[in-house]
């Protein structure tokens, strides 16, 4: 008897929903896996590409969206969750979905303008208001009594880039060497009192919990920090130089095929590129790559002298290798020294 | 074969239910365990050793394994405590407070671990009065072991408690004539009587602690070596694509659990041969 | 044994509490034990509900009301109702043979049931990901059949079964193991059926602590954080539980929101120690 009811209440759940599924299927319907602080960006940019593709194509679309760390996000892509443009922070996570799971083909990177990047970024500062520890620069960082918030580098994007801009600085300092940015580094992780795995809940621990004099972050992030949680309480400093991050885009092959969605996937990424897609970029604080829309939030990003990681690091295949991979720089940095 | 397994019995049923119950769990619990003891095979020897000793690991077991010892320490002094106070004394809310003793049960971790790194950061309720005594616990080591003693707290209490019940007053009542004071009768009388379900309740919680994710990574600040703890771990070599390195510790740290669930067990019969 | 919880079964009158110790320790020992429980579970607690509502009661609403938090309040429903009532069979069914017969390995059956305890939730996760991954055993298969395990309800649902595997069992075996076989017996002797006996005899009395052991695996079947998290694939909207919402709100500097759903869940928790009470009251009436 209750075997019987409770197969009946089983069942009927389950066509509870199955049934707003098969609804759903008459449109078309694109996930856009990505990574952690672009949550208002493809908020607004969706609601933005959903106009044009009605307009464009006369079909409705709904972008699903997941974000978390990238590499959580590029992880679970290759385990098999069918994103169909995937919007990672850097073009390591994006190439590991090509050789752990050939799901794109190598030469990705090339297929859209400009790396594949639509927008590009910096790694900036965020302290307190009236910054009371005085930091200007990356060698205020390594003060002892300065705390330093970074999410951690084997997990987040948006950590190794400030990894590498910290490294990227001790190098172009006068004198400077392998071994002396590799001191400055060691110098500088020995004032993080807390590694959060994704840069949102690095941000979450310097602005909600108060912990640290300077948060180490996106410059979308540090805008969105000030602008979400009041100009009173916090103050971005631009340091002398900093790193281009070029955070990529692209499609799933494989999984677009699948579902039939290349076209309304690529026109997707493509919009991106836009003068409606780089202002959209611009006012959520990416740094746009047209010149026109540049131009016009010009007084929003401030002018720095930055680096690139072909440059410096040779790419980062070589950078993921060398600083990042277990036993590299990075994990050295933690082993206990004698 | 089939007859000599059972004793004999009236009641019917037992084999379907035996044969469900073992096809569910295989079907539940061991297949999907299997795939993990398979892909850890699919290493060397040496490559699972190097692996599962590698110093960043090492560290980790030492923290969670160190911690979770400490909060079931902590949780056997209070729960011992608690358990004599709900027992044996009369005073108001005692009801409301022993039914509270299980919110850990039914409290989901992620709640605990925002709630417990809310109250304890420097801004928090408790926090603001430990910050200026130099206690630091959100994002430190301490951390890891408030939230440990929190998901283990009431082991202790529910193991011990019945026992305490079902004591006798008689024996006190004896070593008290016998001219032991309430100390003496309390370390040599009831102590020993409690052991076993203290033991037992010490290890569940210590089960418990070594495993528990979700409220710990609210409130730990997970650096490599200091306060990162071993499931941490394991999903941080997922998230680099390590999918071997990730099953080697997992499969480590399935080993630890099933041999304290068989020390769970043992004390168990333990203590029921000591209750009879 | 108390693994998850176990409901206590009274026997009779309560012993000892014949020796007081003076009032200054009883109080002294009263206070230490408030002040220890207050800290870990009072304190907390409130301090859910009163985030919850920093921002006001219509904020409270509107964060409930959104949405990202329906779907996810909608799909934590779902999962309940799939793999509680599994586990609720599958306790009631172990139950019956473990407590009712004697063989050999039962100690070690036991043990085997109560590994998903133990096992730390992201390894629970871990073993679908192998499982059913692309990268994994099934992957590739499902893969090209189109049908979607991980990063979709059914892998949120299987890694919810694993989680709350053991906890009708657990709650059942020492509650039939007390009650002992003869009533059933009598019953069979008498003529009645298996299942007659089984809902005639058995049931009635363990009716309130199958309550409480469903009520005690739908707390952790709706509240799993670890294990969803790795299976999730977190799309917004379609994959997110309602822990897995919570997270995300609160990485949204959305405080007072992610402390309004985590409420929901602080208010079921609630709930379950209320019946947990109940049920104890009932048990103890019927066994004087």
């Amino acid at each position: 008897m209750i075997r019987k009811q409770l197969l009946i209440i089983t069942l009927s759940a389950l066509l509870a929903v199955a049934g707003p599924v098969a609804a759903i299927a008459a449109q078309v319907e694109l996930l856009n896996v990505s990574y952690d602080p672009t949550r208002e960006l493809y908020q607004d940019f969706n609601a933005a590409f959903a106009k044009h593709w009605k307009k464009k194509a006369g079909e409705d679309v709904v972008i699903k969206q997941s974000h978390g760390g990238a590499g959580k996000q590029a992880r679970a892509v290759i385990d098999g969750l069918e994103a169909d443009v995937v919007t990672l922070a850097l073009a390591y996570d994006i190439d590991e979905i090509h050789s752990k799971a050939g799901l794109i083909p190598e030469n990705w990177q090339k297929r859209l303008p400009h790396n594949s990047s639509p927008y590009t970024s910096t790694i900036v500062f965020l302290v307190r208001k009236g910054n009371p520890k005085k930091i200007k620069d990356w060698n205020d960082l390594v003060k002892p009594d300065i705390k330093v918030i970074t999410p951690n580098p084997k997990t987040s994007g948006g950590a190794r880039w400030n990894y590498l801009a910290a490294w990227a600085y001790a190098l172009k300092q006068k004198g400077g060497n392998e071994a002396k940015a590799k001191e400055f580094v060691t110098k500088l992780f020995k004032n993080v009192p807390v590694l959060d795995s994704g840069a949102r809940g690095s941000t979450t621990t310097f602005v909600q919990r108060g912990l640290g004099d300077v948060l180490l972050a996106w410059e979308n992030e540090a805008f969105l920090a000030v602008n979400e949680l009041g100009k009173d309480k916090f103050e971005i400093v631009v340091p002398s130089l900093s790193i281009l991050a070029e955070p990529p885009v692209t499609v799933i092959d494989k999984v677009v095929d699948k579902h039939r969605t290349r076209k309304v996937a690529e026109e997707y990424l493509k919009y991106l590129y836009t003068p409606e897609g780089q202002e959209i970029a611009a006012k959520n604080y990416y740094r746009p790559i047209d010149k026109k829309v540049a131009a016009k939030y010009a007084k929003t990003f401030t002018k720095v002298k930055l680096i690139t990681i072909d440059d410096v690091f040779g790419g980062w295949q070589k950078a993921q290798k060398k600083h990042f991979a277990d036993g590299g720089t990075f994990d050295q940095i933690y082993t206990p020294s004698k | 074969m089939n007859l000599s397994l059972k004793k004999h019995s009236v009641l019917p049923g037992f084999g379907p239910t035996l044969g469900y119950t073992v096809f569910y769990l295989s079907l539940i619990v061991l297949i999907p365990l299997s795939a993990l003891i398979f892909k850890t095979a699919g290493l060397t020897w040496g490559e699972f050793v190097a692996t599962v000793t590698a110093p960043r690991v090492v560290a980790s077991y030492r923290v969670t394994f160190g911690a979770a010892l400490l909060a079931a320490a902590v949780n056997a002094v209070f729960g011992v405590l608690v358990a004599w106070v709900l027992v044996r004394y009369r005073f108001p809310g005692k009801r409301l407070f022993d039914a509270l003793v299980d919110l850990p049960f039914a409290l989901p971790t992620a709640v605990a671990g925002i709630t417990l790194a809310t109250v304890y950061s420097g801004g928090g309720w408790i926090g603001r009065y430990l910050e200026p005594h130099g206690i630091k616990v959100a994002y430190t080591p301490l951390g890891i072991l408030v939230a440990m003693v929190f998901i283990g707290l009431p082991f202790v209490v529910r193991t011990v408690q019945p026992v305490l019940e079902e004591l006798d007053a008689e024996i006190e009542e004896a070593a008290a004539c016998l001219g032991a004071n309430r100390w003496q009768t309390f370390s040599r009388v009831l102590f020993p009587t409690l052991l076993p379900s203290l033991l037992t309740g010490f290890a569940l919680a210590f089960a418990r602690a070594v495993g528990e994710y979700g409220s710990i990574i609210f409130i730990a600040g997970n650096m490599p070596m200091v306060s990162e703890i071993t499931p941490l771990l394991i999903i941080t070599k997922l998230e680099q694509y390590d999918f071997a390195g990730a099953t080697a510790i997992a499969s480590v740290m399935l080993l630890a659990s099933f041999i304290v669930l068989l020390t769970v067990n043992l004390l168990q019969k333990w203590s029921r041969r000591f209750a009879e | 044994m108390h693994v998850t919880g176990a409901l206590k079964i009274k026997k009779g009158q309560k012993g000892g509490g014949g020796l007081a110790e003076p009032a200054l320790v009883r109080w002294l020992l009263i206070a230490v034990a408030l002040a220890f429980l207050g800290l870990f579970l009072v304190v907390p607690l409130a301090a859910v509900f009163t985030q919850a509502l920093d921002k006001g009661v219509d904020a409270y609403f509107a964060a409930l009301r959104e949405p990202d938090a329906l779907s996810a309040i909608k799909l934590t429903l779902l999962t309940a109702a799939i793999s509680v009532p599994l586990n609720l069979i599958f306790g009631v069914v172990a139950a019956w043979a473990i407590s009712k017969f004697d063989f050999p390995g039962k100690s070690f059956l036991i043990t085997l049931i109560d590994l998903p305890f133990s096992v730390s939730p992201v390894i629970s996760g871990l073993i679908y990901v192998l499982l059913f991954g692309l990268q994994g055993w099934a992957g590739p298969w499902l893969s090209a059949h189109d049908i979607k395990i991980l990063f979709a309800v059914p892998g949120i649902v299987l890694a919810t079964i694993f989680v709350t595997f053991p906890f009708v069992a657990r709650e059942l075996i020492p509650l039939m193991e007390a009650q002992g076989k003869d009533e059933e017996e009598a019953a069979m002797v008498l003529g009645a059926s298996g299942l007659q006996t089984f809902f005639r005899v058995t049931f009635p009395n363990i009716r309130w602590g199958v309550l409480y052991g469903v009520i005690l695996c739908n707390a952790r079947a709706m509240g799993e954080f670890g294990a969803v998290s790795v299976v999730s694939g977190h799309v917004r909207g379609y994959t997110n539980t309602i822990p897995l919402h919570v997270e995300i709100l609160y990485n949204e500097y959305n405080y007072a929101a992610a402390f309004a759903v985590a409420s929901l869940l602080a208010l079921l928790a609630l709930v379950t120690l209320v019946v947990k009470t109940v049920a104890e009251w009932k048990i103890q009436e019927e066994t004087m």
